[in-house]
């Protein structure tokens, strides 16, 4: 079974339909990449997975538990962790309060401070600013920081919104590497992402959306040499 | 004469009027404040006197405008019932003060007296902020802010009849603490005991505040809350749980000033006896820069010194009569300047996009 199976959601903000019927599956230990357009509904998907909107249709469910009602705040618990669009670092607590926020459901002092050792390890950047408001950090750290503070609740799911947005494109290449890395120690992890070209090359999975409905799913090297993957999401004629 | 017209070029008629007012109202304070101390009429254990009970005073605002401040971080409403909240507690007290006091419990025991009566009175105070938020305020979290404003005072009207329909409409009278009533001296200046007490409870209280919001993790999940909901939530932090805390804290907080205000100004405590507290509490807030904890004490404070020495310094300066009746006066006057000189108050930012 897997781990994660998403089926059939329908989502709505208002009376927007936004999601007509998603389903994707991601297995124990895959990079699963989700691409398409502006307001195709990525974003929304995760959101939906992650309890911030509930589907009027469909249910999802985690290891083999529905999660269709289960509020945002119950997620982490259960081992599912978001790196949020836009980041969503808090800008004035200090880097440090950032990456133990991540942690907040975790009772377990030593390991907290072994994860976040490991973080530093992971991201020497942020150790340098460790005792430095978050706000002050380039585009790049805040990234950083937002992927050590989701791996603070030692997820088994990743939910990643658009990470190499805004970013340079080294920044970029770095945050592509450590998606990888993460997954070697273990966790499953579904990207969402515009840039197709780095999302396809990581994933071993992927699924294209197009306005609210998923228009094609394959391995990650089919859909590279998809024809109109190839046209529509890598810019290639 | 060319360079002042292309600098004056890109100014609105709006603040010229601005600055205009701006420097009328500086040399009002000047000269008003220059012929009061070149008048001789009082002497500096005057206003030493006068700021020390303005402290007192200004520890009880500040007490209040802590609820204001919390509230408004975290959900970016202003619960203008919360001068209410103030009176729930003060107002249940009271007939309990005076039972202590007939029993003779007040006077034997007077700081476990005050310390059980404070208690009560937050408790009393808190239950009403957690229904108010229950049952007024949460189910229009969703709302434009226009609509919760406008709850806010409509609960603000309930609670003065619901109480005055528990507690009648009459004039109650906090007892007098004799232990408190002495005064003493520091070289020249007669401090009364009630005074100190007052503001170092207060303090009291409110460096647990900032332990609460600094130190414990409840804290910091109120800061987080404050900044970002979803992100919050998302973290497992229970959004619902932090608010229902926030107000809890900010009424126990303004219960406890109902008890410390009785002891201060033991008369007066009625069902509409929140509502001016409440908005000179409200003005501390905007004064501090509202949002911020450290503003709100600031803020009270420094409106209770103001409001004490401002009607002799400036008032009396500037010819006007009867100066101490004008107290009020001196504290709106202070949120009209606050708003034209430092909109975000003293130690507030200024207003983010996602603020505005």
């Amino acid at each position: 079974m897997a781990l994660l199976e998403v089926n059939d959601i329908h989502a709505y903000y208002g009376n927007i339909h936004a999601l007509k019927g998603v389903s994707l599956t991601v297995e124990k230990g895959e990079i699963v990449s989700l691409i398409g357009g502006n307001g195709a509904g990525k974003t929304t998907t995760l959101r939906t997975i992650c309890g911030l909107l509930h589907p009027r249709g469909g249910n999802i469910q985690f290891d083999g538990e529905d999660l269709s009602r289960v509020p945002a705040h119950h997620l982490v618990g259960k081992g599912i962790a978001m790196v949020p669009e836009g980041r969503g670092i808090f800008s004035k607590l200090t880097v440090q309060a950032n990456l133990e926020l991540g942690a907040y459901t975790r009772n377990d002092k030593a390991g907290i401070s072994e994860d976040l050792e490991k973080v530093f390890h992971l991201f020497p950047r942020l150790a340098e600013r460790r005792t430095q408001v978050a706000g002050t950090l380039s585009g790049g750290e805040q990234q950083m920081l937002a992927m050590g503070r989701a791996m603070m609740s030692r997820p088994r799911l990743l939910l990643m919104d658009e990470p190499s947005m805004g970013l340079a494109p080294v920044l970029v290449d770095l945050i592509f590497a450590t998606i990888t890395d993460i997954n070697k120690t273990g966790t499953t992890i579904l990207l969402v992402e515009q840039n197709a070209h780095k999302a396809l090359q990581v994933a071993s999975r992927g699924y294209v959306l197009q306005t609210g409905e998923i228009r094609l799913s394959d391995t990650a090297v089919a859909l590279q040499n998809n024809a109109e993957v190839r046209n529509l999401y890598l810019g290639i004629e | 004469m060319e360079d002042l017209r292309r600098r004056l070029d890109g100014v609105s008629w709006v603040d010229l009027f601005l600055w205009g007012l701006r420097i009328v109202i500086i040399l009002l304070i000047v000269v008003g404040a220059f012929n009061t101390l070149t008048s001789g009429k009082y002497t500096i254990t005057t206003w030493i006197s006068l700021s020390i009970s303005g402290l007192a005073q200004g520890s009880i605002y500040a007490l209040i405008a802590l609820g204001y401040t919390l509230v408004y971080g975290i959900l970016l409403m202003i619960n203008f019932a919360h001068g209410e909240v103030f009176m729930a507690g003060a107002f249940t007290t009271v007939f309990i003060a005076n039972y202590f006091n007939r029993i003779g419990f007040l006077n034997t025991y007077p700081l476990l007296a005050i310390l059980i009566l404070m208690v009560i009175a937050a408790l009393v105070s808190m239950s009403v902020a957690v229904l108010l938020e229950r049952i007024a305020y949460r189910p229009l979290r969703g709302a434009p802010r226009l609509v919760p404003l406008i709850t806010a005072i409509g609960a603000s009207f309930f609670l003065q009849y619901s109480f005055r329909g528990f507690y009648g409409s009459g004039f109650q009278t906090y007892p007098t603490v004799t232990a408190l009533s002495g005064t003493f001296t520091v070289g020249k200046v007669t401090i009364p005991v009630v005074q100190v007490v007052v503001f170092f409870a207060a303090i009291a209280l409110m460096s647990g505040l900032y332990w609460l919001v600094e130190r414990t993790k409840m804290g910091k999940s109120m800061r987080a809350v404050s900044e970002d909901k979803e992100v919050a939530a998302l973290m497992g932090i229970d959004i619902n749980r932090v608010i229902v805390f926030t107000f809890a804290i900010g009424g126990m907080l303004a219960g406890a000033a109902g008890v410390i205000n009785g002891l201060y100004r033991p008369q007066g405590v009625y069902f509409f006896m929140g509502f001016i507290p409440g908005i000179k509490a409200f003005t501390a807030a905007v004064l501090g820069g509202i949002g911020s904890v450290p503003g709100a004490m600031l803020g009270g404070l420094f409106l209770g010194v103001i409001e004490s020495i401002g009607p002799n310094l400036v008032l009396e300066g500037l010819g006007i009569d009867g100066a101490n009746q004008l107290k009020d006066a001196i504290a709106f006057t202070m949120l009209v300047l606050v708003l034209i000189f430092r909109p975000q108050g003293i130690l507030g930012e200024r207003l983010s996009e996602k603020k505005a």
